[in-house]
């Protein structure tokens, strides 16, 4: 990794010879939450601000590219989720049929709208969001080679990066309290595995596919608790710490158009952490264009998730040592709706509801957005959470129905 | 002989000699046709828009976009365009594969989410950047797209204009037809009335500012598009042209679209 920084860094100069270009956004963000906190140091409300500044410099026509974007929050009630990342820092070289990107940068794989299973380069910066739609950046070599049957993407990823965690008083937050400052690491070079991956993607007609491959340490924990983490005499658990193994994972993602459908399907197989298991994602998007005679469209969305492991907490008896995953979503029903109202304020609602068919409730989302003048967008965010079983992780965030109200500044 | 048929023989020898063979449909489509041979071999080009919306209020906005256009031999043309303005889709972009025939393709990436996502094509009817330019108004116009039928010459701004109407094949259209003004010096478009899908006048839209280059190809700089239904405006002024630019297919692919800044 610091390597890769020094290289990107050496690049600076040359990239400086012109000015380059400044932008980016000022965060101010409210939490609030409908019901009374489950455990004890949560809050029923949260202020927080955020920057992500963002400098490009490019030149030899755009085929050299130099990118710095390091992003910062301060929150009011969440320790862990105050926070600084390095999101991008990197340089991207075209050629007639190849491009490498090398420093720490960004990649997004898949299609489905509720989940987003086989995108794995980037570790989720959890504290974020609970969508878990933000990433940390990543230190990585990605040579692309493209050629006339698709595009070869081949990845060198030197420097894992942890998982972040709400501390005890962010919210929502598992129940038993998360040690990150210990993880466990299967392999013996801990975060500085040099993990791989190779990607084939390409488009055929109203076709988008692609196939990656994966080895190296799981972006996705398991946790275990350590026999000192138990009280001798309660028998009341203290913490968990999170458990990277080193897998391996073979993944499709494939999206067909016609039409008004957007059809979509996610599907990988893991080996790595206890038994080999699948999941899978799919489902489709169809849009009512311009209802009504008007500029309004309406999409609607169902998925189907399917999970094949079967150590989620909850599901399973916990004892020192055991292993254990987070991941809820193994027999689920998604269902959503998106209007795009396609005005000037480019006003925008997502609502989706995620239904286990297995008895153990559900989950709402909800995102609204509108622009306010040319440089603010005012967005609306919920979370909801009904009829939550114990038989599920989501257990933790039964009390977590939250709205919450960004306001930002685009620079 | 029948008589019946005597009579349009010979009536249509009555007719301006080299017009009698031509139909009003015949003729729409060779204007169609002269004006798109005119517009041929422009091989790529480069140019930046302004676009300032205007409600009924007269309250504006404005976006900014930076627009690449590869000409394809033997289909419709590749473009990108990257979003400047307003500032919270700074580097969006969006990279369209226009087809003579069938849907065309369209990519969007979402430079927040480094996320390159696969658009509907049904969606030719809605607004583009919610302004009062549909996507297929602003896509590039192939012949096949439309059928056609003269109406008249007339006169237009002090310019010999000839008017006729084009027909959507595709049925996801937001019209029923379209009435050009078109000026016969050089082809160039000066006016178009959009009628919606209950045939009433929806949108009108004036070319102004014609440039020439290469001394062949027309761009007009200023078009202004006016809703008649809802009293909004948008002003599109495009400036900055550069031809002949050296841009290859590798400039329109998916890598090209994550490239985008």
């Amino acid at each position: 990794m610091k390597i890769l920084l020094i290289a990107a860094i050496g690049i600076l100069p040359l990239a400086s010879i012109q000015a380059g270009d400044w932008r980016g956004y000022v965060e101010f963000e409210g939490t609030a939450f409908f019901e009374d906190a489950a455990f004890p140091g949560q809050s029923n409300s949260d202020l927080s601000i955020a920057m992500e500044p963002e400098y490009i410099k490019e030149w030899n026509r755009g085929n050299d590219i130099f990118t710095f974007k390091p992003f910062y929050r301060i929150d009011q009630r969440d320790n862990n989720r105050t926070h600084g990342d390095l999101r991008e820092l990197s340089w991207i070289h075209a050629a007639n049929d190849w491009e490498v990107l090398a420093g720490v940068g960004k990649v997004f794989w898949g299609v489905t709208e509720s989940v987003h299973l086989v995108d794995i380069i980037n570790q989720t910066d959890l504290v974020e969001s609970f969508d878990g739609e933000e990433k940390l950046g990543q230190p990585m070599i990605d040579l692309s080679l493209i050629r006339d049957w698709g595009v070869v993407d081949l990845f060198v990823l030197p420097g894992f990066r942890e998982r972040t965690f709400p501390s005890k008083d962010g919210r929502p937050r598992f129940a038993i309290p998360i040690d990150t400052d210990n993880p466990i690491y299967e392999s013996a070079a801990e975060q500085h595995h040099i993990d791989l991956a190779a990607r084939w993607s390409h488009s055929i007609g109203e076709w988008d596919i692609g196939l990656s491959y994966f080895y190296g340490t799981t972006r996705e924990p398991r946790f275990v608790i350590l026999p000192s983490a138990i009280d001798p005499v309660t028998g009341a658990v203290s913490e968990t710490n999170p458990l990277y193994e080193i897998i391996n994972q073979t993944s499709i993602d494939l999206q067909a158009i016609y039409g008004s459908w957007l059809w979509k399907l996610e599907a990988f197989t893991r080996g790595g952490q206890g038994d080999r298991f699948t999941s899978a994602a799919g489902g489709f998007e169809y849009t009512f264009v311009g209802v009504r005679e008007s500029a309004i469209d309406i999409g609607v969305i169902a998925e189907y998730l399917y999970d094949g492991r079967d150590d989620e907490i909850g599901s399973i008896e916990i004892r020192p040592g055991t292993a254990f995953s987070t991941s809820p979503f193994q027999n689920d029903l998604v269902l959503g709706t998106r209007i795009t109202l396609n005005d000037s304020q480019s006003t925008e609602l997502l609502l989706v509801a995620v239904l286990d068919l297995e008895g153990n409730g559900q989950t709402y989302t909800l995102e609204a957005s509108r622009r306010i003048g040319n440089n603010w967008i005012l967005a609306l965010e919920g979370n909801g959470f009904s009829n939550i079983s114990e038989n599920t992780s989501l257990v933790s965030f039964r009390k977590d129905s939250n709205i919450r109200l960004k306001l930002t500044r685009y620079f | 002989m029948h008589p019946v048929k005597i009579l349009p023989a010979i009536l249509l020898c009555l007719l301006p000699v080299g017009v009698q063979a031509e139909t009003a449909e015949e003729k729409g489509l060779a204007i169609a046709v002269e004006a798109d041979q005119r517009d041929t071999g422009f091989v790529d080009y480069t140019n930046n828009v302004q676009m300032i919306l205007r409600n009924k209020q007269g309250q504006e906005s404005t976006r900014v976009i930076r627009s690449k256009t590869l000409e394809v031999d033997g289909d419709g043309d590749k473009s990108q365009t990257i979003f400047d303005e307003p500032r919270d889709v700074k580097g969006t972009a969006l990279l369209s594969f226009t087809h003579k025939e069938g849907p065309d393709d369209q990519w969007l990436y979402l430079p927040a989410l480094k996320r390159v996502k696969r658009i509907a094509s049904d969606n030719k009817s809605g607004p583009f950047m919610g302004s009062e330019f549909a996507y297929e108004d602003i896509s590039s116009q192939e012949i096949e797209k439309y059928t056609y039928k003269f109406l008249r010459d007339d006169t237009f701004d002090g310019l010999d204009v000839f008017v006729f109407e084009r027909y959507p094949v595709d049925k996801k259209s937001g019209y029923t037809r379209q009435i050009i003004w078109m000026d016969k010096e050089h082809y160039n478009e000066r006016k178009i009335e959009f009628y919606d899908r209950k045939n009433t006048l929806l949108k009108t839209l004036l070319f102004n500012d014609y440039h020439q280059y290469l001394d062949k190809f027309w761009r007009a700089h200023d078009m202004y598009m006016e809703n008649h239904l809802t009293g909004k405006s948008t002003k599109l002024i495009q400036s900055g042209y550069e031809f002949n630019t050296g841009l290859t297919d590798r400039d329109f692919d998916k890598n090209s679209l994550k490239r985008a800044r």
